[in-house]
């Protein structure tokens, strides 16, 4: 048996997905499951066309919920590893080796691949990097480690960060610093490796329109909360 | 009070509260909801009637406006039971997500 699957959340990304999935199995041996988040396309289909496990949602719940359903899945068919990856392209698959290998020897519970610490060709747009910035210094200063980029959504997982993402206390509202913190306040190890990163193709990303503002908004929200509650909570089954 | 104001207030308080019981009845609301409408319904009936409760608690808060002191009272009730159901909210969207994450489980296990 793989020791890791590959999660991937999308919704409404036929036309892309196929080449996504395609470029991974191009360079990693390991079984991919695709979390269809009530697509409206033909995003199942395509998944399933390349030989993907393939989730349907029945309706959206969002990319966090979507995620979580992945996490779900893996700890259920007993999967001890998990990278995840967005569907639509930008995350390069050749990263996969270099996010999982501080996972792989137990020295980290996560790893994150940052845009921002090797080479990238990614611009976020005005708004979304005042955010990236804001809430990459509060997660700097909260966890005490040097954080570029909290937003990834690429990333590697050992079974404890894992069994931590398919909780009810992860925060699928868009989950971003706010895990950071968590992590850190649960006592769990991460660490950022450069990833390349291409610039989404999408033209209307997640965030965009009022979507920005409570980005913001629940963001702080969620840190402030976050920094009330117990520092090492019981595992809730 | 105006005599036709106070038949207007027994009446709306009334009816209210015999609406919310016949929706109970008709399984249309849930007894968990149901006790704070009534609760309202018949506040309003006791406050109508009994004038002289209104004007104590009035001259207790200062001598303000027994209308004034009703609308705060309202305003203070909305804002409880929206708080309220705002939490009932969050709670269901929890459930919700789990149901469709554990049906998507499901339904692949089944294939």
């Amino acid at each position: 048996m793989h020791d890791f699957v590959i999660i991937i959340p999308a919704y409404n990304e036929a036309g892309r997905l196929r080449h996504t999935i395609r470029g991974i199995q191009a360079v990693a041996d390991a079984p991919i499951v695709v979390v269809n988040d009530g697509s409206l396309d033909g995003t199942a289909q395509e998944a399933r066309d390349t030989g993907a496990t393939v989730l349907d949602l029945p309706f959206n719940l969002g990319y966090g919920a979507a995620l979580q359903t992945g996490y779900r899945y893996a700890l259920k068919e007993g999967y001890v590893r998990a990278v995840q990856m967005d569907a639509d392209g930008q995350h390069d698959p050749v990263s996969i080796p270099i996010l999982l290998k501080d996972v792989q020897t137990g020295t980290v519970d996560v790893v994150i691949g940052s845009r921002f610490l090797g080479e990238s060709d990614y611009r976020p747009p005005l708004i979304r990097k005042i955010g990236m910035v804001l809430f990459r210094n509060i997660a700097s200063f909260l966890t005490g480690q040097k954080i570029t980029d909290p937003t990834s959504g690429f990333q590697a997982l050992n079974l404890r960060a894992m069994q931590f993402y398919a909780s009810d206390a992860y925060p699928v509202d868009f989950p971003d610093a706010d895990v950071l913190i968590m992590l850190h306040r649960s006592g769990m190890r991460f660490k950022e490796v450069p990833v390349r990163m291409h610039q989404s193709p999408k033209k209307i990303s997640m965030h965009s329109g009022i979507v920005p503002l409570y980005y913001l908004f629940k963001m702080v929200l969620s840190i402030f909360v976050t920094l009330l509650r117990e520092k090492y909570p019981q595992e809730e089954a | 009070m105006t005599a036709q104001l106070k038949i207007l207030s027994v009446f709306i308080g009334v009816s209210l509260f015999i609406y919310i019981i016949e929706m109970v009845r008709r399984r249309k609301l849930r007894e968990e909801y149901a006790w704070v409408w009534l609760l309202t319904g018949l506040l309003i009936v006791v406050l109508s009637i009994w004038y002289d409760l209104l004007l104590y608690m009035s001259n207790l808060l200062g001598g303000i406006y027994p209308s004034a002191l009703l609308f705060f009272f309202g305003l203070l009730f909305l804002l409880f039971i929206s708080l309220h159901q705002s939490i009932k909210i969050s709670k269901l969207t929890d459930d919700l997500k789990k149901l469709a994450q554990e049906l998507a489980l499901q339904r692949y296990e089944k294939k």
